[in-house]
């Protein structure tokens, strides 16, 4: 476990400065209907069109909670090893703004569902820390006001409202933009193993309030501010870096840091102040009258405990242990369920598979490929049982590594599902071990240039021109290792 | 407890109601009478009294996530003052 | 003004149901009462064109042997319930003009009974008031007048134009909301019935929020009988409504009548309070007198914490009231009146919107919440709560079955007579009445007798949690008990004409 090094530090004009970032995660829920009413979630529907008359606060509506909702929210506190509190309450937070219809918004505040907990994360394969987790709590999101469509107007979209979330508070853990990143992407990976958040940043399903703040090493919390709404894990790591530096900047002048509440702007890589959040706010928290305390007993927290899947951390411990992986494979497979589940059905298609080359495999050439089209390697036209087979050519010297890659562009091309055996057999790629054959080439090739049969005995490295020329003659179907052989036999070298 | 002037208007500005200029100092002694009225209460004791959180003794009502609402919209903008596309329009908000 | 008006809800139901009377003739003789009086302000909103539409429906059911319980009973309508098509204010500048598209729980299960609906029913504003002179629409007035004298006088509130014209026989029955006293008061204002039924009894979905924890529905009517079949209809678990309750409702009226021999019956010494006037003291004499002949036994119970009960409420009701109103903003429905900005905007709509009671109870509400108060007011108040209730828990585990106390401390008062710079003189008013809401529990009033200047005094009859059968029963024998209170002749229908000239 990795303390503050020296290496996260900034330089700047007066000496190092720590950055401390704690994080604000909002977690959509990824239930069908909204935390307290029937309404759906959906994303881009037409305006108002996924509100009831709760969510648009009409005259005498009232809340009714999503039991779904709060066993999601009980399932991911389980994944993030935190505290299950049975007796939770939801409060008022109440203020003005005309996306939050009720004039109030229903959150959850001296009482959350969560309290605390840790999350394990991957700063490198090599380096891990733990970031505490402070409390998770259910509320409402409010509606979406769009302010760019009229000079005098702003437009409200009451969709959103009500839309079931989870906030999940970090302790102030984080000492880099690297950290900070990190810990965003092992949280989504979490949310999605557990299926209680798809974790699109893109659509707003997860976003970040990003609490920054900087100190000389050792010395106590300097005064944060709160960048709001972070929507990119590349964005979480420029805004960090970039209130960091602003705030150095002033520090550095002298000057002191205002707490304030900052949006960060990708196009100018700056965060500036927002001011319609500016003024002071007393939300005046007090327990929602319309609900009762949410209460539920062990019974309830242990059968959804025991629903739970394998987890990140344990599925990567698993395949270092089990598959003989690097723990870089095995953080890079289990960052998404689907890609591990497809990895072990890779794995486990037949008998007698080696895990590493199916690893290197799936994680290599198989995942540029599926980012190369854009989906996700599990979503790509490639099976498992392909890969297995393909693996499996490459061990018994059917193919060579190099002509696998053949067979991989054949596989998502003209031979579009087929094994790959048989795209083997049909293309004839089998690989040439004969050695008569490779024998033939290499004497016609040492035959053609005498000057470079006797340049190589006194500069081995000349041999991989031979090899090439001779894997050239067989059309690439050679064994390497058998062209090796034979000209280190026939070259003496 | 009572309060002065400045909490009048602060309390106004937080819930939004602009009181004219002869309304403030009514107000202060309207709201001073309610304050020493509900004083009375500082007398008794509550040490160790539960606050009131429900008033019935009853388990959270819970509903199934199923999707039974919306696709309203006309009725949602019905009543609105201001509208376009199914949009609540309002005076320009400055982020 | 025709007999029909004078029929009781239950005589009422069971000539339509017999084919003696039709709904539609019904209904007409309750929409010329309210035509001719309309000094009494009772109504913000008539709807004759729908109430004969659903009583010719009425009729037509009866024809077919589909009577529901209250079929072709012509009812009004407090405006604080959500009416789908139909204007509703709660009593507010702010919500004039709007137009639910969703009808209430409650008046839809009264709907679904086969009522027919007169119109929407005049009360203070939002229902923040004792006197019905807050509404944005003007007083309701009381059908009651001190005998040789013009002066009008208040109905009661907040649900003053339900009381008025239930005496005035506008409607046969009216729903109401109670929040610290709201129906008990006005009925006892006005010689007839109202019944607070337990908290969680009837559901609160589609009825404009006042103070979310002290809201209830239930009925105004001129018979516990009455009182008792509304009750039935307006009762009921609503899956929309968290604090609704799954309990099966009970056949009210077979309770009306029943015996309340053997019922023990507390008498709480701390309602008799300094300075209530001797009248009020010999009416509870006499209504403990009524229920020991009917066979009642009677003990003095302790209620301690009584006297804090109001000014506690007086920081709880505001508190919510101060959210539950914050949804009133101008952008997507009721007033808006324009700003140069959004916060401009919210201002001058919430400070021309809201009249001063509300602002008031806002200011409130907003201050004993805010940040470094809370814990010494509203968490404090809660606490009380808590103590209040503990009190009747302790009687009823005690082996009471109701408790029995005057309704208000007075009767009715004169237009404009208290309230204005004063709050503190209106809110004492509920008094007697908020201890019940503070606690959730179920509380009736009944006319139990005149005051010397002959106007309506009512008792309050206090019961456990759910046991409203209780509570219709020994009613029913107090007003069997009690002399008939008789309705000065209809002085508001003299002036109509006149009005309408
Ligand atoms: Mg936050
Ligand atoms: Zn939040």
């Amino acid at each position: 476990m990795a303390t503050a090094s020296d290496s996260k530090l900034i330089k700047g004009a007066t000496g190092d400065w720590e950055i401390v970032v704690g994080m604000e995660i909002h977690a959509q829920v990824a239930s069908r209907s909204k935390l307290f009413s029937g309404a759906s979630t959906g994303f881009g529907a037409e305006p108002n069109s996924q509100v009831s008359f709760v969510d648009a606060a009409m005259p005498g509506m009232l809340p009714v909670i999503n039991e779904f909702c709060v066993a999601q929210a009980v399932r991911t506190g389980l994944g993030l090893k935190a505290q299950i509190n049975h007796r939770s309450v939801f409060d008022r937070k109440n203020y003005f703004y005309p996306d939050l219809p009720q004039g109030y918004q229903i959150s959850q505040f001296k009482h959350p569902i969560v309290g605390e907990g840790e999350v394990l994360v991957d700063v490198t394969p090599e380096r891990q820390i733990r970031v505490g987790i402070e409390r998770l709590h259910l509320e409402q999101d409010a509606g979406k006001s769009t302010h760019d469509q009229s000079p005098n107007q702003s437009f409200v979209d009451l969709n959103r409202s009500g839309v079931a979330l989870m906030e999940i508070v970090s302790r102030p853990d984080i000492r880099s933009a690297d950290e900070a990143k990190a810990y965003v992407g092992k949280l989504r990976t979490i949310l999605r193993y557990l299926g209680t958040c798809d974790g699109d940043m893109e659509k707003g399903s997860l976003r970040a309030d990003v609490n920054v703040s900087v100190r000389r090493p050792g010395e106590p919390l300097g005064t944060r501010c709160e960048i709001k709404n972070v929507n990119s894990i590349r964005f979480i790591g420029q805004a960090v870096d970039t209130e960091a530096r602003r705030q150095i900047g002033i520090l550095e002048d002298g000057g002191v840091i205002q707490q304030e509440t900052r949006l960060f702007d990708p196009g100018r890589g700056e965060t500036r102040s927002m001011r319609s959040k500016e003024e002071a706010h007393d939300y005046r928290y007090f327990p929602d009258p319309d609900l009762l305390p949410l209460e539920f007993d062990q019974a309830y927290v242990d059968a959804l405990a025991a629903d739970l899947p394998e987890l990140p951390d344990a599925k990567k411990a698993r395949f270092v242990a089990d598959y003989g992986l690097s723990p870089y494979d095995a953080t890079v497979l289990v960052a998404e369920r689907d890609l591990a589940a497809f990895y072990e059905r890779a794995v486990a298609v037949g008998e007698g598979r080696d895990p590493k080359l199916v690893a290197n495999w799936v994680t290599g050439d198989i995942a540029a490929y599926a980012n190369a089209v854009g989906l996700p390697v599990h979503a790509t036209e490639i099976t498992p049982e392909q890969v297995a087979g393909l693996v499996d050519l490459i061990v018994d010297g059917t193919i060579s590594g190099k002509i696998a890659k053949d067979v991989l562009a054949l596989m998502v091309g003209e031979e579009r599902g087929a094994a790959p055996r048989d795209i083997v057999e049909r293309h004839g790629l089998r690989q040439v071990t004969d050695t008569g054959a490779i024998e033939a080439a290499v004497d016609a090739i040492m035959a053609a240039n005498p000057d470079k049969v006797a340049q190589v005995q006194a500069k081995p490295t000349m041999l991989g021109w031979f090899v090439g020329q001779a894997m050239k003659a067989t059309g690439g179907k050679a064994n390497p290792q058998a062209v090796n052989a034979v000209l280190k036999g026939k070259l003496g070298i | 407890m009572s309060i002065d002037q400045a909490t009048v208007r602060r309390v106004a500005q937080l819930a939004r109601i602009t009181l004219a200029e002869g309304e403030v100092a009514h107000l202060q002694g309207e709201i001073n009478a309610i304050l020493s009225f509900v004083a009375e209460l500082d007398g008794v004791d509550v040490t160790g009294v539960e606050p009131m959180t429900s008033v019935l003794p009853m388990r959270l009502k819970r509903r199934a996530d199923a999707v039974t609402d919306g696709g309203i919209a006309p009725l949602i903008v019905a009543n609105a003052t201001a509208s376009e596309d199914h949009l609540f329009a309002v005076p320009k908000v400055i982020e | 003004m025709s007999d029909l008006t004078s029929l009781t809800l239950a005589e009422a139901r069971d000539a339509v149901r017999s084919k003696r009377l039709s709904s539609r003739e019904l209904t007409e003789a309750h929409l010329a009462a309210m035509a001719a009086a309309r000094p009494l302000n009772a109504f913000i909103t008539e709807t004759p064109d729908r109430a004969l539409a659903m009583a010719d429906r009425a009729d037509a059911r009866v024809a077919r042997g589909e009577a529901g319980p209250l079929e072709g009973l012509p009812l009004g309508i407090k405006d604080l319930y959500c009416t789908e098509g139909v204007q509703t204010t709660a009593g507010s500048r702010i919500l004039e003009g709007f137009v639910p598209p969703y009808e209430s729980t409650v008046s839809s299960q009264l709907w679904r009974d086969g009522a027919v609906m007169l119109g929407k029913l005049n009360l203070d504003e939002f229902a923040m008031g004792s006197s019905n002179e807050t509404s944005y629409f003007g007083p309701a007035v009381s059908p009651w007048r001190k005998p040789g004298s013009n002066a009008g006088l208040v109905p009661g509130g907040s649900s003053g134009g339900s009381a008025a014209a239930v005496a005035a026989r506008l409607c046969l029955a009216a729903t109401a909301t109670d929040t610290g006293g709201s129906i008990r008061q006005p009925a006892a204002f006005t010689g007839t019935v109202g019944i607070k039924p337990t908290y969680g009894r009837c559901s609160r979905w589609g009825v404009v929020a006042f103070a979310s924890s002290l809201d209830q529905a239930g009925p105004i009517t001129r018979t516990v009988r009455d009182a008792a079949i509304m009750l039935g209809s307006m009762a009921g678990h609503d899956p929309k409504d968290s604090t609704s309750v799954d309990i099966a409702v009970p056949d009210y009226e077979a309770a009306v009548g029943a015996s309340v021999a053997g019922k023990v019956i507390g008498i709480p010494r701390e309602y008799r309070i300094d300075g209530m006037p001797a009248e009020i003291d010999a009416l509870w004499a006499e209504g403990i007198a009524w229920l020991k002949a009917a066979g009642a036994r009677v003990v003095d119970i302790a209620l301690p914490h009584t006297k804090y009960a109001l000014p506690a409420y007086y920081i709880v009701a505001p508190a919510e009231a101060s959210s539950n109103l914050a949804r009133y903003d101008g952008v997507r429905y009721g007033l808006r009146v324009p700003g140069r900005d959004i916060a401009e905007m919210y201002g001058n709509t919430r400070a021309a919107g809201f009249g001063a009671e509300v602002r008031r109870r806002i200011m409130i509400g907003t201050y004993v919440l805010s940040a470094g108060y809370y814990d010494a007011y509203y968490l404090k108040a809660q606490k009380i709560r808590t103590l209040v209730r503990r009190d009747f828990e302790t009687a009823f585990a005690d082996g009471v079955d109701a408790i029995l106390t005057p309704a208000t401390p007075s009767a009715a008062f004169g237009l404009g007579e208290k309230g204005g710079d004063d709050p503190i003189a209106m809110y004492l008013n509920d008094a007697f009445t908020v201890t019940v809401n503070m606690a959730g529990l179920p509380g009736l009033s009944v006319p139990a007798g005149l005051s010397a200047d002959k106007l309506p005094l009512g008792l309050q009859l206090i019961g456990r949690p759910f046991e409203e059968e209780t509570l219709f029963a020994l009613a029913e024998v107090i007003a069997r008990s009690a002399p008939a209170i008789d309705l000065p002749s209809a002085w508001w229908s003299a002036t109509a004409p006149a009005a309408h000239r």
